[in-house]
């Protein structure tokens, strides 16, 4: 029993160290969080999520209301109006679940409400795939979701006290999104840190509503009918907000370091041998395994790869990843999702990468994109060289496809 | 018991014996603009009243959403706050596990608060009435559910819903020349679906506020009783019915006397007709001919004698062929059902 093992060693005040999935992880820091109001609706694969959430409460190591929704619709709705009753709160779902709940994912961040959810990743219908895609939690990229992206089990839990605090700061009140590829991080075991509770409390303060309390004590009106009298005002408010994600972030990785002692470096993206790299990929979740792998294969055969994993998408810190990119050659950038139809018929990421770019005042090397990995296939490792020889290629300056498919069955 | 219920206090909320004893602090006031003669209106405001000042409400999409909460005007003095289209259910539940939660843990001081989340026809029988229902099966959670039921989605523009009535002129629904009746269902049962539906319901209620006293009263109780209640409101609508606004009264209380609206209570478990539909079941005074209700108002004005015929006909099989008469469709017998001849 991982999770009772788990609290048994959360008893003795050390951190203790467990083989948990990102799943299991991601409920061990709802338990440290003393998260009040959870929801659940079974969908795989972030469901186990909520597994270890139900076994926690059950053997009283949680106090919590867990509620058993009758949808994703339901289960987005019920911890929306918790947590603007004041309760810090906790939800999750996958692939066509969390489009279910998208009437509530456009009104969350509207009401500024810090909700933390789980995204397992996962492919949308039809044709049905458990396997991940990106294209679930990227749905709400324009709405005032914070989305990050994590590739293993403590990222997981890191990452979930991290979003907490930073959801939960009154300068941001913004949901938040942790977003782990279903089944290869999910349902992958690794060995986590459990930072002890005392550390928790000393990272993470309490959730405090203020006067956006729905209270008898404070009866004022949320959500009114605004128009076009006010509208405009109150989206200037979240974008306000929003913009003000970057400082809280790198305040809470700041303390996160001094507290846990761990630390993630730039917290918006992570750079894997980019020191003396002639080209970069870049994408984001558990695809980072794979070409981690390649790289150190391909940098033997003399060719210098590196690695920029995006672990934040939003907010995304454009200018600096731009300054980061302009050092090299060629960029390849892999996306695990698709946007038909978009300019150069590419993936959100490449999207999302050129166009930080192009603003910029020094070099703009070429960006390639490639999509892969679609509904849970595996990238592999022969898939990562063909990559890479394609933006060294692109480097060189012959000319190819801005957009390639890998590793598909022609 | 606390094994199988585990449900906070509640406040303890009397009936009001008279008119004389409601008190006359308002918690749903001025800063509204619904229609002249808006009966939902008054639901909200005698709602507000019933439940008094230790009370969060949440409101779905609809006409008491958008016409009483323009920015800057609102008329809730409780905390008041939106909830989507079909998320009545959700939004009770979510607010009162937030409470229980938060005062069980310390973190909110402890005292019995009010949840009342409403919604319309619309918000309720139609799109959500599967939350709705699923939180009426938590018994732990102290909330009511309030549907104030015009019988039509009021607000943009009168399209028909699940609850309003056979053959009603709606902007869907609008009698052409070639067909008459363009909206063929028979309106939906919800206060009987919730009661039948929820065994651990403890209070389901059905009520109108040409009633004033009583439908406070029944208010108070869904809220006192603890656990998850529902409450279904008929409210006469000016604009959608398409009467004169000064007749709002008179045409709820024809919606009860023709019996059409039945007025109950299903009180952990048990059964109770209240006010005059006691009476008409008991047969102290007769059914007056649904003719009288259709034709006062402009939405039935394309009815034929055969159309108010059958809608009678309807009726009074609500009275005299269902088991639980206005309450529960089930027949003890199939009739007229002679076995085919060979």
């Amino acid at each position: 029993m991982a999770v009772a093992t788990v609290i048994e060693e959360q008893k003795k005040r050390t951190e203790e160290t467990a083989l948990i999935t990102g799943s299991e992880a991601i409920a061990v820091a709802c338990k440290l969080a003393d998260v009040d109001v959870i929801t659940a609706y079974p969908i795989r694969p972030y469901d186990t999520v909520m597994q270890y959430v139900c076994k926690l409460v059950a053997n009283g190591e949680m106090d919590c209301e867990y509620i058993c929704a009758e949808g994703e619709h339901s289960q987005f709705e019920i911890v929306k109006h918790a947590s603007a009753c004041g309760a810090r709160v906790f939800c999750g779902s996958s692939g066509v679940g969390w489009m279910y709940a998208m009437e509530c994912l456009t009104v969350t961040p509207a009401l500024r409400v810090p909700m933390i959810a789980m995204v397992g990743n996962r492919a949308l219908d039809d044709p049905g795939a458990f396997g991940v895609e990106h294209n679930d939690a990227l749905a709400v990229r324009d709405l005032g979701w914070q989305l990050v992206w994590v590739d293993n089990p403590q990222e997981a839990l890191d990452t979930a006290l991290i979003a907490y605090r930073v959801a939960e700061d009154r300068r941001v009140f913004l949901p938040c999104a942790i977003s782990c590829d279903g089944a290869f991080l999910t349902h992958s075991q690794a060995l986590v840190k459990i930072p002890t509770q005392e550390q928790v409390n000393q990272f993470l303060p309490p959730y405090d509503r203020g006067d956006l309390l729905l209270h008898p004590d404070n009866p004022i009106t949320v959500a009114p009918q605004g128009n076009e009298d006010w509208v405009m005002e109150i989206r200037r408010q979240n974008y306000a907000a929003m913009e003000r994600t970057y400082g809280v972030i790198k305040e809470a990785y700041a303390d996160f370091e001094r507290i846990f002692g761990r630390s993630y470096g730039n917290p918006f993206f992570e750079e894997y041998m980019t020191e003396d790299a002639d080209i970069v990929l870049i994408g984001m979740g558990t695809l980072s395994v794979s070409v981690k792998v390649a790289i150190r294969q391909m940098r033997k055969q003399g060719k210098r790869v590196g690695f920029v994993r995006m672990r934040w998408f939003r907010p995304f810190a454009a200018e600096e990843l731009a300054k980061s990119l302009q050092r090299f050659a060629a960029i390849g950038v892999v996306d695990r999702d698709y946007s038909f139809g978009s300019p150069y018929a590419g993936g959100v990421l490449a999207g999302e990468v050129r166009h930080a770019l192009y603003p910029g005042q020094g070099k703009k090397p070429p960006v390639l994109g490639f999509i892969c990995g679609l509904g849970g296939r595996e990238v592999t490792i022969p898939d990562v060289e063909r990559m890479a020889n394609a933006v060294y290629d692109a480097a060189d300056g012959k000319k190819q496809p801005l957009t390639q498919w890998i590793g598909l069955r022609e | 018991m606390d094994t199988y219920v585990q449900v906070d206090p509640t406040q303890k909320l009397d009936a009001y014996k008279a008119v004389k004893k409601i008190p006359l602090d308002e918690y749903f006031t001025s800063g509204h603009r619904t229609c002249q003669g808006c009966e939902s209106a008054l639901v909200m405001k005698m709602m507000a009243k019933a439940a008094g000042p230790r009370t969060i409400v949440l409101g779905s999409t609809g006409c008491m959403y958008v016409a009483n909460t323009t920015y800057y005007s609102t008329s809730w003095v409780l905390p008041w706050m939106h909830t989507q289209l079909g998320s009545s259910g959700s939004a009770a539940l979510g607010a009162a596990a937030a409470l229980k939660a938060l005062m069980r843990k310390g973190k909110m001081k402890k005292e019995p608060i009010n949840v009342i989340a409403f919604c319309g026809d619309g918000g309720g029988a139609d799109m959500g009435v599967g939350a709705i229902s699923a939180t009426l099966t938590h018994p732990d959670y102290n909330c009511l559910i309030l549907m104030y039921d015009n019988e039509s989605y009021a607000n943009t523009d009168i399209q028909l819903s699940g609850s309003t009535p056979w053959g009603a002129n709606t902007t869907f629904s609008t009698p052409g020349s070639v067909r008459r009746i363009m909206h063929r269902r028979w309106k939906k049962n919800m206060a009987g679906m919730m009661a039948a539906g929820h065994p651990t319901c403890r209070y389901v209620a059905t009520v109108c506020m040409s009633y004033g006293l009583a439908a406070m009263n029944s208010i108070r109780k869904a809220l006192a009783i603890g656990g998850p209640t529902f409450i279904h409101s008929l409210d006469p609508c000016p604009k959608g019915w398409d009467y004169d606004p000064y007749i709002s009264h008179e045409l709820g209380e024809l919606a009860v006397n023709t019996g059409i609206w039945p007025l109950y209570e299903v009180e952990d478990g048990v059964l109770k007709l209240l006010g005059r539909t006691q009476q008409i079941a008991a047969k102290k005074i007769p059914r007056q001919p649904v003719r009288d209700y259709l034709l006062k108002q402009g939405r039935f004005a394309h009815f034929t004698n055969d159309d108010i015929d059958y809608f009678q006909s309807k009726v009074d099989e609500m009275w005299e062929k269902w088991l639980v008469p206005g309450v529960i469709p089930f027949k003890a017998d199939l009739e007229a059902d002679a076995a085919p001849s060979s």
